[in-house]
């Protein structure tokens, strides 16, 4: 199972706890994610499902260049979303 | 009880009258820009736009008497179609303003947005839904921004007579009004823009009025302080007449109508767009009672010869008496006047940049 994180930054607007969940890809993890936290999904995906411009993922350390997020990931992935630090 | 509420880069702050002062209340959303408020005087309900940066844009509500507020739906565009261009936006970059939509019509809001969507909610904000009549509008490939990258809704005018008509201000697109509840849209003449090409100044989608705000007790009367210069309506917002003299200058963001009286508004003028700062460094007013043949100049208890406050497009609000205005600066200053302009007392002059406020009442 993979673990997805939030910075906490978002943690204080949203309830974003880690959790543990199943995906193949980036985007699959953070769709299971977001299917037990829907509050969450409009903080880190515009309403086209894109990633936030502002918004970057990690997984298991190194930054995603793929933004649409279809990398494939371990089964053990730690999966982490912070915000961008383009803008300062 | 709350009698206004500021809209700042860092949060929504309360300001209250007690004992003849204003008091500034603790804030909610610290830290975070709000961009839009509104206090829904048919229930009591009051709605927060925020801007996350980061993580998008977000509305908020507070029920009538809770302490406070919860977020409910953004305010978001439907999938983009196939047939839109790769660069054409397609999502909300800012919630710029929030109106009710007529008596009649309880719990129902309209939402102005960047990149230039009217979205209406019919649930007090739980769902939003994107007025396509107006977004599919054929000369929308040519709106564009005024200070920011793409087109925006910052004026909606609920017409309380009828709430089916409703005109909207875009910059840059001009003013748009729907007698038909937004199934049909038509774009109002007569605004001048002298930054375009000359052959291109009058046409009527190019124009960048500031704000649009129409007298509630005659919504046919509809003032706009436009980008160069200031206009009026007496048609709900079909024509426009350009008022060309408005002491000390014809620039600048806000504007007030009186709620009663359709012949009085108010201004807060500043040097134009190169500089955006006050004529000769003194904040003012201007107040016309005559439908905009003559203007007073206002400034007791306003700052000056050394102000830098600049009044964007929702910092300028008149109360339901028509007595009571506030004002408030990119530099975070508020000043409230309770004599139509005559006189200002100074509520805070350390608040973040200020983007909007409301009355209450």
């Amino acid at each position: 199972m993979a673990t997805v994180r939030f910075t906490t930054a978002l943690q204080s607007h949203v309830a974003c706890p880690p959790a543990t969940v199943v995906g193949a890809t980036v985007r699959e993890a953070l769709d299971a994610y977001f299917g037990e936290n829907p509050a969450v999904r409009g903080y880190v995906l515009d309403e086209q499902g894109t990633l936030r411009k502002h918004v970057t993922v990690f997984v298991d350390g190194e930054q995603m260049r793929n933004r649409e997020l279809t990398s494939p990931i371990g089964e053990d992935a730690e999966v982490y979303v912070m915000q961008a630090l383009s803008g300062g | 009880m709350t009698d206004l509420l500021v809209g700042t880069r860092k949060g929504l702050v309360p300001v209250t009258r007690a004992g003849g002062d204003y008091r500034l209340g603790a804030g909610d959303f610290l830290g975070v820009p709000v961009t839009a408020v509104l206090h829904d005087r048919r229930d009591g309900t009051t709605y927060a736009a925020l801007n996350h940066g980061h993580y998008g844009q977000k509305v908020h509500r507070r029920e009538p008497g809770a302490a406070t507020f919860d977020e409910v739906a953004s305010v978001d565009y439907p999938p983009k179609p196939d047939s839109a261009g790769a660069d054409e936006p397609w999502s909300t970059e800012l919630v710029w303003c929030l109106e009710e939509a007529g008596d009649d019509r309880p719990g129902s809001l309209w939402a102005g947005t960047i990149p230039g969507g009217l979205f209406r909610s019919d649930d007090r904000g739980d769902t939003w839904e994107l007025n396509t009549p107006l977004w599919d509008q054929p000369s929308r490939p040519g709106w564009f921004g005024g200070g920011y990258d793409h087109a925006g809704i910052h004026s909606i005018c609920v017409d309380r007579r009828d709430s089916d008509r409703v005109l909207v201000g875009i910059s840059c697109a001009g003013a748009w009004r729907t007698t038909d509840g937004g199934k049909s849209w038509e774009v109002g003449t007569g605004m001048r823009a002298g930054f375009m090409p000359p052959e291109r100044a009058l046409d009527p989608v190019v124009q960048d009025p500031h704000r649009l705000a129409a007298c509630p007790a005659d919504p046919d009367v509809v003032w706009v302080q436009h980008h160069n210069g200031v206009f009026r309506s007496t048609d709900g917002g079909a024509t426009f007449t350009e008022i060309t003299e408005r002491p000390p200058s014809t620039f600048g963001f806000g504007v007030a109508a009186h709620p009663h009286d359709a012949n009085t508004a108010w201004f807060a003028p500043a040097i134009k767009d190169e500089l955006r700062i006050p004529v000769d460094g003194k904040v003012v007013v201007s107040r016309t009672r005559d439908g905009g043949k003559s203007f007073d100049v206002l400034g007791e208890g306003l700052p000056g010869p050394d102000a830098y406050d600049l009044v964007y497009r929702h910092a300028l609000e008149v109360d339901g008496s028509g007595e009571r205005l506030a004002m408030a600066s990119t530099t975070g200053s508020l000043w409230v006047s309770e004599d139509a302009g005559d006189t200002w007392t100074t509520v805070s002059s350390s608040l973040p940049p200020i983007a909007c406020l409301r009355w209450t009442s």
